[in-house]
């Protein structure tokens, strides 16, 4: 029999985290604490889940219109004026998709021909370069450094862009490293991407879980609009990763091919999940709001813990993650976290997950209970004391 | 400030102020100032523990009485109001709009000693017209809080 599969598929590797979080459900002691999943662990505020409970009640079960439901569209389309002060047009600026990570998909697929570079920011969430690769693409990392507080500079960017260079992907705030961009680090690299004639792939799904100030969007900088891909979703900011929903605003030309290829792969995205979404959107600001605190006081929690147990970690502004450095130990992130899941029974995910540059790293998520974190954190601390008494 | 760390002690209130301190990003003296300030003006008015007397073998019974009372001239409602939440059984008494005036929320330990309060203590007052009280059968969620229902992390692994 031949080979039933495609080579780029094969030859795309596993991701680092399934490895590690294999290895933690084989656990099956009770103590195991978990800060490895990048999800809310609010569940979706109650006048949401009640939307989508009474659209199945009334027997709204069938497609909606492919690039989305009209209102839901519209509603889009007023909450980012009301952020962001952009304006997008519902009819054909907008493409509701099957939560963010579709969106980045069928961007990349309406954006690249074979061969044209995307530049990708590491660490960051491990779908841009895989999606690139089965989009014909070619994934370029650009390894950022903390030292930058893994913000993208002007100067890296400049570097990485060659004549086949096509797309930009910018994730801020970001997963892994909770890093964001501030208007002016955003205004740096727009002058270079204007000047050299690229495009952008803005993921702005952690843009609500943003604690210095508010999220600033990079279509908001004069001349990004018409060459960006805005892309967002509820998951993050109204805790609701089940119900699969996210969405893409951008030029006409540009929407008009993804919703192409939405129609054609997935048809529309899930009609409850849209009745729950124009809820949240017209009712749910306070939700945000609220969590959002929360999240903002579990940072702070575990930037002191850290800070108490001198562990070096630069102070992320963003979504719900810490990155802290782990050098000093003389281990690899891979070694680090295997090893801290087997004598303290923590899982965290080794910075490696999400780049080589993220060697040295360690993700940790506080999606977790203050409870949950405190527990990790005293058990970290004993953890960190031993090894530095065994390296003395 | 003020706010969120009213928010935090809400739900706990046993928390250390020091830990208060790190979770709202102030000093361990500004958030004991605060505290005190607010005891002082009287808006943390108490530290109380929410407890579901279910789960212990103590018997109690709790009701809620709906009074209509006629307001005495140039004290409103206020001066029928201090002669119910006087008595101690007396655990909540607010002023309501609509069919009735006053509703007051009422633990004993038996059916009886409710009764006997209605009848002997409330009802007898001058100004109350009249009483109906309602028996609580079971109390689902108190303070916020969903009593009897542990929660438990349900999330799948996922690769993210």
């Amino acid at each position: 029999m031949r080979n039933p599969l495609a080579d780029k598929v094969v030859e795309i590797k596993p991701s680092g985290i399934r490895k590690f979080f294999d290895l933690v459900s084989e656990m099956t002691d009770k103590d195991v604490v978990s800060l490895g999943v990048g999800e809310p662990d609010f569940d979706t505020p109650w006048h949401i889940r009640e939307e989508g409970i009474y659209s199945l009640e009334k027997g709204r079960t069938s497609y909606t219109s492919n690039a989305g439901m009209k209102e839901l569209k519209q509603e889009i389309c007023n909450y980012i004026n009301r952020k962001q002060g952009v304006t997008y047009n519902a009819a054909n600026e907008v493409l509701v998709t099957v939560g963010g990570s579709e969106a980045i998909d069928v961007a990349l697929r309406a954006m690249l021909n074979p061969g044209e570079e995307v530049l990708i920011p590491q660490p960051c969430y491990v779908s841009y370069d895989p999606c690139t690769v089965l989009a014909g693409g070619v994934p370029v990392a650009i390894n950022l450094k903390a030292e930058n507080e893994f913000r993208l500079t002007a100067q890296e960017l400049r570097d990485a862009i060659t004549d086949k260079t096509k797309v930009l992907i910018l994730a801020f705030p970001n997963n892994p490293t909770g890093a964001i961009m501030e208007k002016k680090d955003l205004e740096a690299i727009a002058e270079v991407i204007i000047e050299k004639d690229i495009f952008v792939i803005s993921d702005e799904i952690y843009s609500e879980l943003s604690y210095a100030e508010d999220h600033v969007s990079i279509i908001t900088l004069p001349g990004m609009r018409e060459r960006t891909i805005m892309i967002n979703g509820f998951s993050k900011a109204y805790s609701m990763t089940g119900w699969r929903l996210g969405y893409a605003c951008g030029p006409a030309n540009i929407i008009t091919q993804m919703t192409k290829i939405h129609q054609f792969a997935i048809m529309c995205a899930p009609t409850t999940s849209q009745y729950a979404a124009i809820e949240a959107l017209k009712n749910g600001d306070a939700d945000v709001a609220e969590m959002r605190d929360v999240y903002n006081q579990r940072r702070r929690y575990l930037l002191h813990a850290f800070k108490e147990m001198g562990l070096d970690c630069f102070e992320p502004f963003g979504a719900f993650y810490v990155f802290p450095c782990i050098k000093e130990f003389g281990m690899t992130s891979d070694e680090f976290a295997m090893k801290f899941l087997e004598t303290e029974k923590v899982a965290v995910v080794p910075g490696t997950a999400f780049g080589d540059c993220g060697e040295g790293f360690l993700r940790i998520s506080y999606a977790y209970s203050l409870e949950n974190l405190k527990k990790a954190m005293e058990r970290l601390e004993r953890f960190v004391k031993k090894l530095r008494e065994e390296q003395k | 400030m003020r706010e969120q760390l009213l928010k935090i002690i809400e739900k706990n209130s046993r928390i250390d102020l020091k830990e208060l301190a790190v979770l709202l990003g102030v000093e361990e003296i500004d958030v004991v100032n605060e505290m005190a300030a607010m005891e002082a003006d009287g808006t943390i008015c108490g530290y109380h523990t929410l407890i579901n007397w279910e789960n212990t073998s103590i018997e109690t019974v709790s009701a809620l009485i709906e009074v209509r009372v006629t307001p005495q001239r140039g004290q409103g409602f206020d001066h029928i109001a201090e002669r119910i939440y006087n008595y101690p059984e007396v655990n909540a008494l607010y002023l309501i709009s609509g069919g009735y005036d006053l509703l007051i929320s009422l633990e004993g330990k038996t059916l009886k000693e409710i009764s006997m309060f209605v009848s002997e203590k409330l009802a007898p007052l001058d100004s109350v017209l009249s009483t109906a009280t309602h028996f609580i059968l079971k109390k689902y969620k108190d303070h916020g809080t969903v009593l009897d229902k542990k929660k438990s992390d349900e999330r799948e692994m996922i690769i993210l």
